[in-house]
């Protein structure tokens, strides 16, 4: 084409007199207003260039006025962090579990900061509100597998539960007695029994037959009036609270393959201190004894 | 193919059955995109919804859906109007020959699906919009240098004096692109017959080439690209010469030469070196008004026609894409600021930061550009109806203001959420918490999702139309709506 300027009659502005396939060009100066905004953002650049860490050279770089470095910043703020909480963490750190329950200020404290560590860690399985679900317990009520004490609760949250990375984890293991130690008969009149000690609905004639059998195969962990063994992580049975469910179905299929639930264990995962917290925060869900 | 127009006199025989295939596909790519995406967008809301199924999880289906949105839907696009507009601006066929031209198309199918049978079968080098493997990267290679070899060859040709602006744009992409993905995807496959492969870059060389690459996937291939479709077609559609010759010129320049420094803002707070993370900030900041650039060329085209916005739906879609291209494009400057970025990071704000320009500036400018083209390469006298037009176009941006402003909300208070504290100094959220509190804005935003596949869904209906030969007959659009309604 031709290089033909014309005046565009819209706006009353020249063409470069340029044209592809029927498209012009006007010859429309840059706006002023564009023009400073952008060397304003330059003269933003360069001055946050000078104040912070920019050009390499070498092996090293520039490190600007203000001698920023965000993993400086991160360690600032979290000493600030601590610094904000005064002694009282150490104090935690520092005194033996009774002590912390005996004492208003580090008890709140323990429960504030075990709270975010159970939400962090302990929630995905135990759930936000402590309540369990089926395999995993419930730490809101006085039912306790491996104790409920301060002690028995820390002890649980250090080893965990048949973790084997940690040679002090709790460990037991109920047989199942489904692979040739009772037959079909014998597990299902023990269901009724088990049922019985709990005072749920149940076949009488059937749960006499199964005394017999819980008195033998059962009783040396469970206790013959269900009370359960703390010392071994055998569940109490003659309660309202159970581990899966409380009807045949569960309970059948707990004595024929009985499922172990797992726990890690927390020692090298978590500090000492939010341990501490975290057995006394667990303690204080209204269970504890 | 038909004899083009006599509009010019003795034109030259433009092959426009490519860019006949191209502008179908980026119909149909499109649909399939935003199919995937509000799959998804209900995953998150209700995660029940990947029904266990390895093919159909979450991890699996974003990469389609991001492949589909980008590099099928967006990239059909691409490939339809730069090969449409530079046999238009140069006055000559496309170099290389229909042949050719038909093995862009197909070459380029094949890449689609190669990639996305390999993601949804879990082949992935699990490099972010750079997953296909080192088979499909190669393949992709060879199309792209024919594309590059027929797109400068037809520059070469020309029967103009001067490269138009938008072909500045094309050349830009097309270049950069290659330059990106080659060296992005260097890898060492484990086996010849095996699919896996091993990046050449460990680390924090590794995550700063594949920001570099990421960065300027959104730079050069969803912003130059589409600016060089927009500086076709709005004037076009329009009817009015280009606002600015000289603003064009700078902020060409300015934007190529800015944004290519700006990929290290996406590892703000990492292990990359400060100096590094400053640089791509400040180049970031520096990218604003360059964006911006093309937006005033773009709106200000308008100028002296503005009362085309309330009659014309198809400019409508042109011209808010345009604004929604300066609105993101002042927002990722603003979130490359170090102290911002420390709250906006890992948030829903990036998402909605990404589908502000995914969806307002990228698909509304290409669905303007397949309502402009549909009719062109048919030689249909209009559009089936421009009702429905200006009915996806209300569809679409209702759409897209769900989504944005509900990952706004989301991401700003995620962001809030995981910096907070109690009085005692504890972490006051868990983070299951603050993905609990995200639930409402998910649904929020696959609502939007819907929203825009309906218009989606009814473009495609009136191209289908528009392609068998149909005219609706309706009341024209300027009849129909009284000015204030219209009011950009």
């Amino acid at each position: 084409m031709p290089t033909k300027i014309e005046k565009d009659q819209a706006t009353g502005v020249d063409t470069t007199g340029h044209e592809w396939d029927g498209v012009r060009e006007l010859n429309n100066p840059l706006p002023r207003w564009w023009l400073y905004v952008f060397y304003a953002t330059v003269v933003f650049s360069i001055g946050y260039m000078v104040i912070f860490p920019s050009v390499p050279y070498g092996d090293g770089y520039l490190k600007g006025t203000a001698d920023y470095s965000a993993r400086v910043e991160v360690e600032e703020s979290l000493a600030e962090a601590k610094a904000a909480q005064g002694d009282i963490l150490a104090r935690v750190a520092e005194s033996d579990l009774e002590t912390i329950r005996g004492d208003q200020n580090l008890l709140a404290f323990s429960i504030a900061g075990g709270g975010a560590a159970f939400a962090e860690n302990c929630a995905a399985c135990h759930g936000t509100g402590a309540t369990g679900g089926p395999g995993y317990p419930n730490l809101q009520d006085d039912d306790w597998l491996w104790g409920g004490d301060l002690n028995a609760i820390q002890t649980t949250i250090r080893h965990g539960i048949r973790w084997e990375q940690n040679e002090d984890t709790r460990y037991s293991e109920m047989p199942p007695f489904g692979d040739g130690i009772l037959d079909r008969a014998q597990i299902v009149a023990t269901t009724q029994y088990v049922l019985s000690l709990a005072n749920l609905d149940h076949d009488a004639a059937m749960a006499t037959a199964g005394q017999t059998v819980y008195a033998e195969q059962c009783a040396a962990c469970h206790k013959a009036d269900g009370a359960g063994d703390p010392t071994l992580g055998a569940p109490a049975l003659n309660d309202a609270v159970w581990l899966y469910a409380g009807n045949a179905d569960e309970i059948a299929t707990q004595i024929a393959r009985p499922r172990h639930g797992v726990m890690p264990a927390w020692d090298n995962r978590l500090s000492p201190v939010t341990i501490k917290m975290l057995t006394v925060y667990v303690h204080e869900l209204g269970g504890g004894q | 193919m038909k004899a083009t127009h006599a509009e010019m006199g003795a034109a030259p025989q433009y092959d426009e059955t490519v860019v006949r295939y191209f502008t179908v596909a980026t119909a149909l790519w499109g649909v399939v995109a935003f199919l995937v995406g509000v799959v998804i967008a209900l995953q998150l809301a209700f995660p029940v919804l990947n029904f266990d199924l390895p093919w159909l999880s979450f991890g699996r289906l974003r990469p389609l859906h991001t492949s589909a949105a980008i590099f099928a839907f967006g990239g059909c696009a691409l490939f339809a109007t730069s090969l449409h507009v530079v046999q238009r601006t140069c006055r000559v066929p496309l170099y290389g020959g229909r042949e050719v031209a038909m093995f862009l198309f197909w070459g380029y199918q094949l890449f689609i699906v190669m990639a996305a049978v390999g993601y949804v079968t879990g082949v992935t080098q699990g490099k972010e919009y750079a997953e296909p493997e080192w088979y499909v990267d190669l393949w992709l290679t060879l199309v792209w240098v024919v594309y590059l070899i027929v797109f400068l060859g037809t520059i070469m040709r020309r029967q103009e004096p001067h490269i138009y602006v938008a072909n500045w744009f094309y050349l830009a992409f097309i270049v950069t692109v290659a330059l990106l993905h080659v060296v992005n995807n260097l890898s060492v496959p484990v086996s010849f017959f095996g699919a896996k492969s091993y990046s050449a870059f460990a680390g924090v060389q590794d995550a700063l080439t594949q920001w570099w690459y990421g960065h300027n996937a959104v730079g050069f291939f969803l912003t130059a690209g589409f600016l060089g479709m927009m500086y076709y077609i709005i004037p076009k559609q329009a009817n009015r010469p280009v606002y600015s010759y000289r603003l064009s010129i700078v902020h060409f320049w300015s934007l190529i030469f800015l944004y290519i420094w700006a990929g290290p803002h996406h590892l703000h707070y990492t292990a990359l070196p400060e100096w590094a993370q400053t640089l791509g900030m400040v180049f970031s900041v520096m990218l604003w008004m360059p964006s911006w650039g093309g937006m005033i060329n773009g709106i200000m085209t308008l100028s002296g026609a503005w009362e085309k916005l309330r009659t014309d739906p198809v400019l409508r879609f042109m011209v808010t894409a345009v604004a929604f291209y300066g609105m993101s494009t002042f927002e990722g400057p603003l979130m490359s600021v170090r102290a911002v970025n420390s709250l906006s990071h890992y948030t829903d704000w990036t998402i909605g930061h990404v589908h502000s320009g995914a969806l307002g500036w990228v698909a509304l400018i290409s669905f303007g550009a397949v309502y402009y083209l549909v009719p062109v390469l048919w030689h249909r006298e209009r559009l089936y109806s421009l009702r429905l037009v200006a009915w996806h176009y209300w569809i679409a941006t209702i759409g897209i203001i769900l989504y944005i402003t509900s990952m706004w909300v989301s991401g700003i208070l995620q962001g809030l959420m995981w910096r907070s504290y109690d009085e005692l100094g504890f972490l006051q959220y868990s983070f299951v918490e603050t993905v609990d509190a995200m639930h409402p804005f998910y649904v929020i935003r696959a609502i939007g999702g819907i929203f825009f596949l309906l218009g989606a869904l009814i473009m495609l209906y009136n191209l289908c139309r528009t392609i068998r030969g149909d005219l609706r007959s309706e009341t024209p659009v300027e009849r129909l709506q009284p000015a204030p309604a219209a009011a950009e």
